[in-house]
C-alpha cells in the first residue's frame, strides 16, 4: 500500500524547476502528482512517478539531492465531508499529518490525495480497516 | 629512546630562558651589524642593540614580515657572505614572488637536530626505516625528515612523492617504519593499501609524521584506520627551518616547539601586542640558533596559542597548537575574530560535508554573516520542518562555539565554485 515518493532539494533559482522536470522528462518518466513546498530560500518538490528508481538515478546523476519517501495515496470519493472522514480516522489514531496534495485521475466522480504521516504503515492500517481505497503503487504507477 | 635531547627538551624554565637570552643578544648584534634593513629598522626607532639585554627585551625588537623577505629577494637578509652557505632552499612562490632561505653548515645542524627530536618524539629510533615521500628539491619537506632519521643514526629512504604503487611497494618489501608526507598524500597512499587489498595489520609502518599543509582531526583518525598506524603532526616553515620547528609528541596534544632554536611568541594580529598562554593569535618567530638568515620576530600569518604547561610526556618545551588558520583569512565580524577553519570544524562536528562558504556583508551599518552550506543526502528530508531544523542545529552550534549570529542558507549540491579542487570560501561584500 506504500507509494513511493520522490523529494528533490532545490535552491530557489529562475529555472531551477523546469531544469529537474527537464530530466525527468529526458529519463522517459512519467509524472502521475506533483507538489512544490517552498520556503524563503530553498523548497522541496514532491513528485510521484511512474518509475521511480529510473528517476532517482537520473536526478542523482545530474547531481540533485534525491530521497524516497513512503506515503499513502488514498481515493477520495466525491461526496461531501469524505476527505475530512479520513483525515479524522488518522487523528483517531494518534498519527500526524506532515502534508498532504491532491491530484486528479481519469475515473469520474473519484480525487487522490497523496497523504504523509510520521507512521505511514500504521496509517495505511487503520485507513484499510475503515475500508478507505488505498492505491497500491502499482495501480498508481500504471494510471 | 624517550628524548634525543633531554638536557633540553626535559628542562627548567630557567635553563631554557638563560639559553634564549644568550643566543638572543647574540642575534641581535648580528642581525645589526650583518643585515642593512635591520640596522635599518633599529635606527628608525632608535634601538641599539646593547639594549637587549635578554629575553624578556625581545618585545622591543622590530616585527619582520615575508614582504620583507620578497623586498630584500633572492639574499638581502642573509647575515653571512655567500660563502658561508651551505644550502640554498625557496617557497613554492605560489601567494608570490617565492622567498629564499640559506642555511650554514652549522644551521642544517640545528634543522636536522630539531627533525631528529621531532622522529624521537613520536617514539622514533635509530633502529626505524623512515620513508620519505615528502618531495625533494627546493621545498625543505623531503630533505629536512631525510636528514633528521640520518641525524638519528636511523635509516632514511629518499623516495619522494609520487608514483603511489611504487610508495606501497616500498612500504611493503622494505619494511618502512616511519612514513613521512603531507597528510591529503598519506590519504592517498592509504586509500591505495586497501585498494590494493592489503591488510594495513600485515605492514611494519607504525607511525606517521605529517604536515606541510592544514589539516583535522578527522583527517588524522582516517588516515590512523586506513594505514593502521598513529599520525602526528609536524609544523615547519622554510624562513624558519622547514619541518621540525615543532612537532607533536606520542600525547598527540600540541606541537613541542623547539624553543632554545626559535623563540615562539603570539601576538595580536592586529595591534602586535604579545598575548598570554592559550589564547589565539599570530604566531611570531625568532630564530635565535641559526647564522644564515636568523630572522627576528619573523611574522608567519599562522593563528595559533601557545601553552607553556609540561607535557605528560616528560618535555618540558612549550606547545603550540595546530594553527587555526592565517592571518589573512581572518574575518572581523561585530568585532568578533573568526576563521573560516573554525566554522568548518562546527560542520564537521555535527557530521556535515566542509563543503561552505561566507558572505560577510554590512547592512544598516552592522556586520552580517551567511553561512552557506551544500545539502547531501544524509541532511535531507522530505519536510521543511527537519530542514529548518538542520539551519537552526548550525546556526545555534555557531553561536555556542563561536559566539557569531549567523544567517545559515542551505545549497544544492556542487553549488559553490571550485577553483582547482579548492573551493573559495569567504565572499566579502564591505567595502572597507
Amino acid at each position: 500500500m506504500q507509494i513511493q515518493q520522490l523529494s528533490v532539494f532545490i535552491e530557489n533559482k529562475p529555472g531551477r524547476l523546469a531544469e529537474i522536470t527537464e530530466v525527468l522528462a529526458e529519463a522517459g518518466v512519467d509524472i502521475r502528482a506533483i507538489s512544490v513546498a517552498d520556503t524563503s530560500d530553498f523548497g522541496i518538490l514532491r513528485v510521484i512517478v511512474d518509475r521511480p528508481k529510473e528517476a532517482v538515478l537520473a536526478l542523482r546523476e545530474h547531481g540533485m539531492t534525491v530521497s524516497l519517501t513512503n506515503v499513502l495515496a488514498v481515493g477520495i470519493p466525491d461526496d461531501k465531508g469524505a476527505f475530512a472522514k479520513v483525515i479524522r480516522i488518522l487523528a483517531n489514531a494518534g498519527i500526524d499529518v506532515e502534508y498532504v496534495y491532491a491530484f486528479v485521475s481519469r475515473d469520474k466522480g473519484k480525487a487522490y490525495v497523496i497523504i504523509r504521516t510520521d507512521k505511514s504503515a500504521r496509517a495505511a492500517e487503520v485507513l484499510t480497516e475503515k475500508g478507505i481505497e488505498l492505491l497500491t503503487g502499482e495501480a498508481l504507477y500504471n494510471m | 629512546m624517550n628524548y634525543y635531547n633531554p638536557e633540553i627538551e626535559c628542562a627548567d624554565r630557567e635553563t631554557l630562558r638563560k639559553i634564549q637570552s644568550e643566543r638572543l643578544v647574540k642575534i641581535v648584534h648580528k642581525c645589526y651589524e650583518n643585515v642593512p634593513l635591520y640596522k635599518k629598522r633599529f635606527d628608525e626607532i632608535g634601538l641599539k642593540p646593547e639594549d637587549i639585554h635578554g629575553i624578556e627585551d625581545i618585545t622591543k625588537l622590530p616585527f619582520t614580515t615575508k614582504t620583507d623577505l620578497r623586498d630584500t629577494y633572492p639574499f638581502g637578509l642573509f647575515a653571512v657572505p655567500r660563502t658561508e652557505l651551505a644550502r640554498i632552499h625557496a617557497s613554492s612562490g605560489t601567494t608570490g614572488k617565492q622567498t629564499v632561505v640559506g642555511y650554514t653548515k652549522q644551521d642544517l645542524k640545528v634543522w636536522a637536530t630539531c627533525a631528529a627530536r621531532s622522529i624521537v618524539g613520536v617514539g622514533g629510533t635509530k633502529d626505524d626505516f623512515v620513508h620519505v615521500s615528502y618531495g625533494y628539491g627546493l621545498f625543505t619537506g623531503g630533505l629536512g625528515l631525510h636528514y633528521g632519521a640520518e641525524e638519528l643514526g636511523a635509516t632514511a629512504i629518499p623516495v619522494s612523492s609520487g608514483n603511489t604503487a611504487r610508495q606501497v611497494q616500498i612500504l611493503q618489501d622494505y619494511g618502512s617504519d616511519i612514513l613521512c608526507c603531507t597528510p591529503s598524500y598519506a590519504m592517498y597512499i592509504g586509500e591505495t593499501v586497501r585498494d590494493k587489498g592489503i591488510d594495513p595489520k600485515s605492514l611494519r609502518l607504525r607511525a606517521g609524521i605529517f604536515g606541510a599543509e592544514p589539516w583535522t582531526e578527522e583527517m588524522r583518525r582516517e588516515i590512523e584506520r586506513l594505514l593502521d598506524i598513529k599520525a602526528y603532526d609536524i609544523y615547519g616553515l622554510s624562513e624558519i627551518a622547514g619541518p621540525g620547528v615543532s612537532c607533536e609528541c606520542k600525547e598527540q596534544n600540541g606541537m613541542h616547539i623547539n624553543e632554545d632554536f626559535f623563540y615562539p611568541e603570539v601576538i595580536d594580529p592586529v595591534t602586535g601586542e604579545p598575548l598570554p598562554d592559550g589564547e589565539y593569535g599570530e604566531l611570531v618567530f625568532t630564530c635565535i640558533g641559526k647564522e644564515a638568515l636568523p630572522l627576528i620576530r619573523y611574522r608567519t600569518r599562522d593563528i595559533c596559542a601557545l601553552n607553556h604547561e609540561k607535557c605528560a610526556c616528560g618535555r618540558t618545551t612549550v606547545r603550540m597548537c595546530k594553527p587555526r588558520g592565517r592571518t589573512d583569512d581572518m574575518l572581523i565580524i561585530r568585532g568578533i575574530n573568526v576563521f573560516p577553519s573554525q566554522i568548518e570544524s562546527v560542520l564537521l562536528d555535527l557530521g556535515m560535508d566542509p563543503n561552505y562558504q561566507l558572505i560577510v556583508d554590512r547592512q544598516n551599518n552592522l556586520d552580517t554573516l551567511e553561512v552557506q552550506v551544500e545539502m547531501n543526502e544524509s541532511m535531507f528530508s522530505d519536510t521543511v520542518r527537519n530542514l529548518e531544523a538542520v539551519k537552526k542545529q548550525i546556526a545555534s552550534a555557531l553561536q555556542s562555539t563561536l559566539n557569531i549570529v549567523a544567517k545559515i542558507r542551505l545549497l544544492e549540491p556542487k553549488s559553490i565554485q571550485r577553483s582547482e579542487g579548492k573551493a573559495k570560501r569567504v565572499i566579502d561584500k564591505r567595502s572597507l
